[in-house]
Order: C-alpha cells, then structure tokens, then sequence
C-alpha cells in the first residue's frame, strides 16, 4: 500500500454493493433539502445555515412552483423542506400542497412556531406529508441555552396540537450535543409520549455552528455513549445517516456509510444556489444556481463541482487507517469548517486521529453568507450558565476582594 | 435437484403505487404508499420487474428478459424481496 492508494475505483462498478453505485452518483438526488428562506424567529446558536433575516432575492411563489415542476420530471420522489423557518413564508402551505400535489412529498423542519391546532387538523388530513419538529433537548433548561428562550414550549405545543389533531409519526429532530447527548433516554420517551419517531442528527461546525462547535460537540467519551446508544436503539431511532464516522467504533450503524454529497444528497438554497450538502452552504462547495445555470436538473447533472465530488477521491493521511472502509474518511462539512484537509481525518474521528488534527496548523474558513439578524431579537439564546470562580471553590479566595477606597468599616474583616 | 420455486408459477406485477426511476446501474424504485425507496442494483432485473404485468408467470417474464434458467433463484430471491416491501404485487392470488 503506498501513500497514493486511491480507494475508489476509476469507472463505475457494474456489481457489488450499492454503496459503490452511490459514490459515482445518480441521475436525481435521492435525498434532495430545500430551504425555502433565511427567515427565522428563533436565532439558534448552532444554526447551519446562519439564518435570521430573509434574503430579498429569494424565489418567488412561481420560481418555487417551477423548481416542484422540475423535480416531479427528475423523480424525486421527496424532498426536505426547511430553512430559516419555512412555515413563515406566506405561501410555504400553498407549496406545501403544490408538491404534494405534483408527486413530490414532502417531509418539513420546523421549530413549531406556526402549528396551531388549525394547521395541525390540516397536517393530519394530508397524505404524503412528514413533519419534524426541531427540539435540542429534552428540558427546556437544556434545549433554550442554545435554541433560545420559549423555544422549548414552542415545540412541546407543536407535540401536542398535532397529536391533538391525529397526526400520525412526526418526527422529533434532535441535534446530539455534549449537553444533550445525557438525554437520549429522556428523548425517547417524550418521542413515545407524542407517538413520535425519534431523529438525532450530528451537530456540524458550519454556519453559526463554527462559533459554538468547540464548545457543543461531545466528548470522545460522549460519542462512546452515542455509539453504544445507537447500537442498542438504533433500529426504533432515525439518523439521517449522519453518524457514519462512528462506525469506526466497530460495526457499522444502519444506513448508508458513505458521505452522500453530491452523490445522492444535495441542497438548494433559498436564493436557488446548489450546494454539495445542507451542512455545506459555502462557496467551495457551491455547484451552481438553478435560476442562473440552466435549472436544477442541469445543475446536478453537469456541475464541475459535482463532476468532482462523484470522481475518485484519495484517502490522504487516512490511508493506512484501517478503519477506512468502514467510516470513509467522515463528513467532508465537519472537515471543512473545522479546517481540516478534505482527505484527512474527521475532527471527531474515534480512533483519535481528529483530536491530533484539530492540534496541528488550520485556519477555519471565513463563512461566505451570514444571515443572522444583526441585532439581538428576543428569542436569541444566551449561552451563558451562573458558575462561581474555580478558585472561589477551590478555598483559594475565602472573601470578596476589598477595593483600596473601600469605606466600609468590615471591609476586610473576617470570621 | 432442487424443487423449483413456486413464485415461478405465480403471475405477479409491479404495483400502481410504485414509479420506477431510471438509474446507471439500473433503477430506484419509490412506493408512494408506504414511501420506501428501493434499488433495483440490475438493469436485467429492472427487465424483469417490467415484464411482469405482461407476463402469465414469474418463469415467463425471466425468460422474456432473457436471464438464464441458472441465475432464476436469484432473481425470485431479489422479487421476493420487492414483494415484502409491496414494490410488486401477486396478481389474482390464491
């Protein structure tokens, strides 16, 4: 084995396992996420896709209808709506029913803040229809230090209008953190009390989520616990198939172990751009836009970029891991905003080889959009907790400090 | 020898509720009922799979797609599989 082994093969295999089949694409997305806008009322601390304020060139109603139009002819079958919070666009149920109406269901992110009992009897009456309610912990102590103040509640509403109006099987969206990922089992049982299925996806360094990311992903230990977890409650449990770097722990989770984008993956933006993944919404990985190049049929099928990502990638420094074949290198996202060399290790690599990474000389790239409100809302979390000085607990101070103006006639004084 | 399967027998289709979509390797298979994607990882296979309906058996679209008699077990293993996840029905069973 030499430094330059390239696992992939050259040309597409005609047998073997599908996944071979996977890294020189398909002809449509099979896992296609639409965010309809950059508007959100919540500011979430780890947002991937730095939203807040709406973009004024985002696609009308009717550019929105052609892009349904567009991905019936392709056969995409589904597509992941989300955004911002799509439920805010004034036409997202007119599109809504649109899709659905043309063969493309639709599965929604949302952090419920428009699913009052009114739109959750509509829910219920559709067929074709997921929806997914973003909550980031179990108690709201845990999900407001990150999503903001109410947005708890705000779910939990959400929860229960639709199981009011017999919805069946939403879908709680969990992003796993260091806070978080104690909460599994908690998780689980507020799924089961909403007769919900439960999501957890990997938190990404991209967008606001590089500020917070050293800050929120798990320990190694922790993905230790979230492996074992999955391992045990996997099969009641979706994934999105976002934890494939752990299968380096052993036996892969279920799903595809493979990084999809654009393979089989793809988002496009609400402006129309075509990137690589919805956890990579930056220039280098920016295919095209499908006002601009031809419609999104042309963008998936002939983008350089695209062309690139489906081409033979080399393993670089993972080569001789012999854990490659089984993580493949992790989440080319999580790499990038961290830093890291695409053909290197994934920051949380398991076998360790990230720590190392993240050690070593990087430069964490300059996010190419922002659109976070640029002053606080009110909704905006507040990511600070009440400790006391390290020192304080340690016995190393036993008073106050006293000022040298101090007037008080105890100032100083102790037991 | 071994008995032959009695899917061969059997007149099967693919199910309205199903769209096939064209892939390089073959095709993906969508059920808008239960909304299950499936990879059909052969084009000889996807042959079969739409010869089915026409066909008055199993054993008649296999031979109408051209599969060699030595490879059926593993196409009937590969139907069997689509009938679990009603991707293709039994026409007027038993």
């Amino acid at each position: 084995m030499t430094l330059l082994d390239v696992r992939t093969p050259v040309a597409r295999p005609t047998t073997g396992p599908l996944v071979n089949q996977f890294e020189f694409g398909l002809d449509a997305p099979i896992c296609l996420t639409w965010e309809l806008t950059y508007a959100c009322n919540l500011a979430c601390a780890h947002c991937l896709s730095s939203s807040g304020k709406r973009d004024p060139r985002e696609l009308t109603t009717e550019q929105c209808e052609a892009v349904i139009d567009e991905l019936q002819r392709m056969q995409v079958f589904y597509v992941n709506i989300g955004g911002g919070e799509p439920t805010i666009r004034p036409d997202f149920w007119h599109l809504l029913q649109y899709a659905v109406d043309h063969n493309v269901g639709v599965k929604f992110s949302t952090n419920g803040v428009r699913l009052n009992p009114e739109r959750a009897a509509f829910l219920a009456s559709t067929d074709y229809v997921d929806v997914q309610i973003s909550l980031d912990g179990a108690t709201a102590e845990v999900n407001d230090y990150v999503r903001g103040p109410g947005s708890y509640d705000t779910a939990i509403t959400a929860l229960q209008n639709l199981q009011a109006a017999g919805f069946k099987d939403a879908k709680i969206s969990v992003v796993v953190t260091r806070q978080n990922v104690t909460q599994l089992d908690e998780f689980k049982a507020l799924a089961d009390q909403y007769g919900a299925t439960l999501r957890l996806t990997r938190l990404r360094p991209s967008g606001r989520g590089a500020d917070v990311w050293d800050e929120l992903h798990p320990l190694p230990e922790q993905q230790r616990v979230l492996y074992d977890w999955l391992m045990a409650n996997g099969d009641n449990v979706l994934t999105g198939d976002s934890f494939f770097h752990l299968a380096a722990f052993g036996e892969s989770l279920p799903g595809l172990n493979l990084c999809g984008a654009g393979r089989v993956v793809c988002l496009i933006d609400p402006i129309g751009d075509v990137y690589a993944c919805p956890f990579a919404i930056h220039d280098n990985f920016l295919a095209g836009n499908l006002l601009a190049d031809g419609g999104f049929k042309q963008v998936w099928q002939t983008s350089e970029l695209f062309q690139e990502l489906r081409s033979p990638q080399t393993s670089g420094a993972c080569t001789s891991c012999q854990f490659f074949d089984s993580c493949r290198g992790g989440c080319m996202a999580a790499k990038f905003f961290t830093g890291l060399p695409l053909d290197g290790p994934d920051p949380e690599c398991v076998q360790g080889y990230g720590e190392s990474a993240l050690a070593g000389d990087r430069t964490i790239p300059a996010a190419s959009q922002d659109h976070s409100r640029t002053t606080p809302g009110r909704n905006q979390p507040v990511m600070l907790s009440l400790t006391r000085r390290p020192e304080f607990d340690a016995g190393a101070i036993e008073a106050p400090p006293v000022s040298a103006c101090a007037e008080n006639p105890l100032a100083g004084f102790r037991l | 020898m071994l008995m032959a399967d009695p899917m061969l027998a059997e007149a099967w289709t693919l199910s309205d509720s199903v769209a096939l979509r064209p892939e390089p390797f073959g095709a993906l298979a969508y059920h808008f009922g239960n909304r299950k994607l499936t990879f059909l990882k052969k084009q000889q296979l996807v042959d079969v799979v739409n010869a089915l309906g026409e066909s008055e058996t199993v054993a008649d679209a296999l031979t109408r797609a051209g599969i060699p008699a030595a490879q059926w077990p593993a196409y009937v293993k590969a139907l069997r599989g689509l009938a679990a996840s009603d991707m293709i029905l039994e026409r007027n069973p038993s």
